[in-house]
């Protein structure tokens, strides 16, 4: 197939950036979207120029480092799909492709595609994480937990980090990501002892770094590859009414 | 938001209920309207409780808006940079995205509606005339245009909840996965019964039924 692409340039934090165009001959529609960018990266070192450039590592959809805006939709047109799971099928001869980098102020370009993530991280180490010993995996049954609230926790565990709620959400706001984790870690046993205290830090921080504020469109949930439940955000404002009521 | 936007429906449902008097007629209308300045009487003075009712209001009011603002502005220093392709919306619900601006729309309405009925400034019958005479003058068939611009009002306060009521049970941490269905069904019946109570009297009014 033959196919245009608009992609975002920008050669580092301080350049304005522009969208460029790019034709494409002989794409397969066997590629993977990344693989597709390849092809494009190859003849563009080939004739001197510089490349794009895009995150990606695992390429199996698991590491949560690829992070394309493909037509305004993070990871693209497939749902709960990662860009580099996405197959140039679902595209046709001809189509014109708009390729941008996830857009938020707690996410700034790096370059081109690749946005500075660290931002996450913070988050997580506001409170993601239990502080209890747990040393090697222990006996499965030796700490009861209800079948429900293991399901639901580890549906919650999938996230990979990506940051496509982000990106898709129209407040910019990050409230996917983080009650992912307070649902992952407030349904454990484990978790308990520093519940009310992980919330409040990590919406803190959160709110610290410039993401927006959630309000409940539902957009995030909608491009998750990985299908984080939008329940996950109700029961992070549950513990979090529940710690501004205990502080008070 | 959830708060304030929960004292603001339920006010909005006794209202409904209010105007739904018009139909039993006009004594009974005009009593009612007597009587939410006289409640409470004589436990505590005149208008007492209809003027607790209405500072109540003007703070929900306030701060709803308020909060909204706030969100609106945290929303655009978190982006900065727009997309250059046009966002393509995943959830397809338009009440979501009609919250900020039916939201101006509905306090421009509101402002509309206390000159008109409340201070009686913009009413056909002016201030000193009857509750029931001011709504039949104002949904007569020849001022068709404030009867539309009444019916659109209450339509996107419909949308408005239809978003509202369902985000305020998410944002209580009511929300989960085997819920929502019920959840979305009780937003949307609450926000229906609203717009049909309250377009029901413009209507009947313009059609003659009530006079």
């Amino acid at each position: 197939m033959k196919l245009t692409l608009k992609i975002w340039r920008q050669k580092n934090a301080d350049d304005p950036g522009r969208m460029v165009p790019y034709e494409l001959d002989d794409v397969s529609p066997d590629m993977s979207f990344l693989e597709m960018l390849d092809v494009l990266n190859e003849r563009l070192i080939v004739e001197g120029e510089d490349p794009v450039a895009f995150d990606h590592d695992c390429r199996e959809g698991i590491c949560g480092m690829c992070s394309l805006v493909i037509d305004g939709t993070p990871h693209g047109p497939q749902q709960a799909t990662t860009t580099c799971q996405l197959h140039m099928r679902h595209f046709k001869d001809g189509d014109v492709i708009t390729i941008e980098p996830w857009r938020a102020a707690a996410f700034p370009v790096i370059k081109d595609l690749v946005v500075d993530r660290s931002a996450f991280d913070r988050i997580i180490q506001a409170g993601g994480y239990v502080s209890a010993p747990t040393g090697s995996a222990p006996e499965a049954a030796s700490i009861p937990v209800p079948q429900a609230d293991a399901h639901a926790a580890f549906d919650a565990a999938t996230c990979i980090g990506c940051g496509a709620c982000v990106a898709a959400c129209p407040n910019a706001s990050a409230m996917l990501f983080t009650a992912a984790k307070i649902t992952h870690l407030g349904l454990m046993p484990q978790g308990q002892p520093e519940r009310y205290g992980r919330v409040t830090a990590m919406v803190a921080q959160m709110d610290a770094e410039g993401f927006g504020g959630c309000t409940n469109t539902g957009e995030c949930t909608a491009v998750c590859p990985k299908g984080i439940p939008f329940e996950t955000i109700s029961r992070l404002n549950a513990d979090l009414l529940k710690a501004t009521r205990k502080a008070s | 938001m959830a708060v304030t936007g929960a004292i603001l429906v339920l006010y909005l449902i006794a209202h409904m209920i209010g105007n739904l008097k018009v139909f039993l007629g006009r004594d009974d209308f005009n009593h009612y309207a007597h009587w939410l300045r006289t409640m409470g009487e004589p436990a505590v003075p005149y208008r007492t409780v209809l003027t607790i009712i209405e500072i109540v209001l003007t703070v929900a009011v306030i701060l709803h808006m308020w909060s909204a603002v706030s969100l609106a502005r945290r929303a655009r220093r978190a982006r900065p940079v727009r997309y250059a392709a046009r966002p393509t919306t995943q959830e397809h619900r338009y009440a979501t995205h009609v919250m900020r601006y039916g939201g101006v729309v509905i306090l421009l309405f509101v402002i509309w509606h206390l000159l008109d009925l409340t201070f009686g400034a913009v009413n056909p019958k002016g201030g000193d005339a009857q509750p029931y005479d001011k709504i039949v003058a104002d949904f007569a068939p020849s001022h068709w245009y404030i009867t539309l611009f009444y019916i659109v009002a209450v339509v996107l306060v419909g949308f408005h909840l239809r978003h509202g009521l369902w985000s305020a049970f998410q944002t209580l941490g009511w929300g989960r996965q085997n819920r929502y269905r019920g959840l979305r069904l009780l937003a949307d019946t609450v926000a229906a019964v609203i717009v049909l109570g309250f377009v029901s009297v413009p209507v009947l009014v313009t059609i003659g039924v009530v006079s």
